[in-house]
């Protein structure tokens, strides 16, 4: 397919992407580069100075809801996309309002406890639509660690092992690629569909 | 027994088997798993009592955090 052709087509998706931190603020970026049709991100956290070494967020939006700065940062780089923003905390009821819709939900959250909520929300009241999750990616280095695979309608992105702790932040590399896996594999499932 | 365990062959010497035993088997001691069984999703209250039969297909998914 050529670019023209491939926007085209992934004008008609839409993709919900839970949490605006380091997976979602570099994944939703990856998917508004290459024209997907409709975004919804729903975070409700503030961008903190903290963020920028990994989050694509910048320092004079330090202070802004995540929602807005994304938001933001999406139309400087595709002014035609169109983001639903929600300023709110996730959970087990609201994932099914603001996300029933949406052609693929691709997971972003930070915690464990809220990967494992909304992939269970999702598994049980949303089985129909594919869930992208990212799952272990702090530290540096260890590229080959990184993996992928498919289980129905559950997508696994990241080395499964590595937590974030004191001494092993997560930093823009390694986040970043798990997060672009995440958009990559947006791209494979979409584009496959006749 | 022989069942399918993260898309590998699993032989457990015995006919019926929890969650629970298997977890504690194969020294699975992460507190964050989403488990299923046969594309079911099963809930940690039920890792105790659901048992695995010859041939299931079980996927375990540890969640570490980071994002």
């Amino acid at each position: 397919m050529t670019f023209e052709e491939i926007k085209t087509k992934l004008k008609n998706y839409t993709i919900g992407i839970a949490g605006a931190g380091g997976l979602g603020s570099n994944c939703a970026v990856a998917l508004a580069r290459v024209g997907i049709g409709k975004i919804i991100i729903s975070d409700f956290d503030i961008v903190y100075e903290s963020n920028l070494n990994r989050q694509y967020f910048f320092k004079d939006q330090i202070g802004l809801r995540k929602v807005d700065a994304l938001k933001e940062n999406i139309k400087r780089i595709n002014p035609e996309i169109n983001v639903i923003d929600n300023n709110i905390k996730l959970n087990e009821n609201n994932i099914v309002e603001i996300y029933k819709d949406c052609d693929i939900i691709v997971e972003a959250f930070d915690l464990a406890e809220m990967k494992k909520m909304l992939i269970e929300t999702c598994l049980s009241e949303l089985p129909e639509i594919p869930v992208i999750i990212g799952s272990g990616m702090a530290g540096w280095g260890k590229n080959n660690a990184i993996k992928f695979r498919q289980n129905e309608n559950l997508y696994i992105c990241g080395d499964e092992k590595s937590e974030i702790a004191d001494n092993n932040p997560p930093l823009a590399p390694r986040v970043g690629i798990v997060a672009n896996m995440q958009a990559n594999t947006v791209l494979e499932i979409l584009l496959s569909k006749k | 027994m022989e069942i399918i365990l993260n898309n590998r062959q699993e032989s457990f010497d015995r006919e019926k088997i929890t969650i629970s035993e298997i977890l504690q088997i194969k020294n699975y001691t992460f507190k964050m798993l989403v488990i299923k069984v046969n594309s079911k999703l099963i809930k940690k209250d039920a890792y105790d009592i659901f048992e695995i039969n010859e041939g299931d297909n079980v996927i375990v998914l540890h969640l570490v955090s980071g994002g």
